[in-house]
């Protein structure tokens, strides 16, 4: 058994996470570039931040045998200062050069503002402007449907396809419009806010394989590391075949992130 | 909405097996938090987080599908203006306020 976590916060985890994620049949990894629960005061903290993406998690991760990936941004939350975010901005051009970086993300909306609008659309301009993959981070909880409208519509308004473009946090309420607009969906598995992996399961049985992966999301909040093997046992009990497992938790993400040429998996 | 009968491959019976005991305890949690509201030390008005709960428990008894899909509608923002920064603004509370974007 082997599975991809697709966007998981290593940062904010132990080196005891690698070991059960490594023991449950984790491969590899993609880490967006996220809110650290505090505002930084500086672009030079984010410089620090993706220093520590592109160097020092991928020999943090290479430890258990996972590979690591990364994607760089301002996320959303810090983005509502336009003038910060375009300092921050103007750092990240040298580090899409790196070997493990596969696109820009977590990008997207926070409380719907017009300020976090228009960073969205300066970051989905880099994006194009450097033949990214796009992973986007939509809002929480009641401002969830109308963000993700928003951010279909600006991505729409851009000339990044959508089969580059991945929409994560999708739950019953998105998913169908995410999917039937050409993106691909994510689904976060939480254990609080977010989605179960019985809920997970059941999006699958309504809405199809096609175009969709789950992820933990893992981070510094009450978050579950190993909630994608967990989502794979849900399929599995309720008789589910293994292909269609192992297709939304292994060949899917690996569909899409392939997309960039800087995701080869070893020995695959 | 999709038609989604038929896609879980559980029979009726296998579904009540598995889950029945673990969606007890959900709901029992739902019923003591009601009973804890009304135990409350004061007899405030209902905040607009709880009068959003009782439209979903309405949902839930409607033996309609989508329930999922249904309830998070009712709990989302539907305003379509935009306000210039988050300065001052709370985090995501979990539903909406009547006559500031709750739906209707």
């Amino acid at each position: 058994m082997k599975y991809i976590d697709p966007h998981i916060h290593m940062v904010s985890r132990t080196t005891d996470d690698y070991q059960r994620m490594a023991q449950s049949g984790c491969i590899a990894i993609t880490e967006p570039a996220f809110w650290a629960g505090f505002d930084r005061s500086s672009a030079q903290g984010f410089f620090d931040y993706f220093r520590q993406l592109t160097e020092y998690e991928p020999r943090r991760a290479a430890l258990f045998g996972i590979q690591h990936f990364t994607w760089l941004c301002i996320n959303p939350k810090e983005a509502d200062d336009p003038a910060f975010a375009r300092d921050v901005i103007a750092i990240i051009p040298e580090f899409l050069k790196c070997d493990t970086v596969l696109g820009i993300g977590e990008i997207g909306l926070n409380k719907n503002t017009r300020n976090e609008l228009i960073i969205l659309e300066e970051q989905i301009a880099l994006a194009e402007t450097h033949n990214q993959l796009i992973l986007v981070h939509t809002p929480h909880l009641e401002d969830k449907l109308k963000g993700t409208r928003l951010i279909m519509d600006a991505l729409s308004a851009s000339s990044v396809p959508p089969e580059r473009i991945l929409i994560d946090h999708v739950e019953e309420h998105t998913v169908a419009e995410v999917l039937d607009r050409g993106f691909w969906a994510g689904m976060t598995l939480y254990p609080d806010t977010k989605m179960t992996p019985q809920r997970a399961a059941d999006v699958i049985e309504m809405y199809g394989s096609e175009r969709i992966w789950m992820n933990s999301a893992g981070d510094w909040g009450c978050s579950d590391p190993l909630a994608v093997p967990k989502a794979r046992l849900e399929l599995r009990r309720r008789g589910h075949s293994a292909e269609l497992v192992d297709r939304v938790t292994f060949d899917n993400p690996r569909s899409f992130l392939s997309q960039s040429p800087k995701f080869r998996l070893q020995g695959q | 909405m999709k038609q989604v009968s038929g896609t879980c491959p559980l029979s009726r019976q296998q579904v009540i097996q598995q889950y029945f005991l673990e969606h007890r305890a959900r709901l029992l949690d739902v019923a003591a938090f009601l009973d804890r509201l009304d135990r409350s030390s004061d007899s405030g008005e209902p905040d607009f987080r709880e009068i959003a709960l009782r439209q979903a428990l309405t949902v839930l008894a409607d033996d309609q599908p989508h329930r999922t899909a249904r309830i998070l509608h009712l709990l989302s923002d539907h305003t379509t203006d935009l306000p210039q920064s988050a300065h001052g603004m709370k985090g995501a509370l979990g539903a909406v306020r009547l006559g500031e974007g709750a739906a209707t």
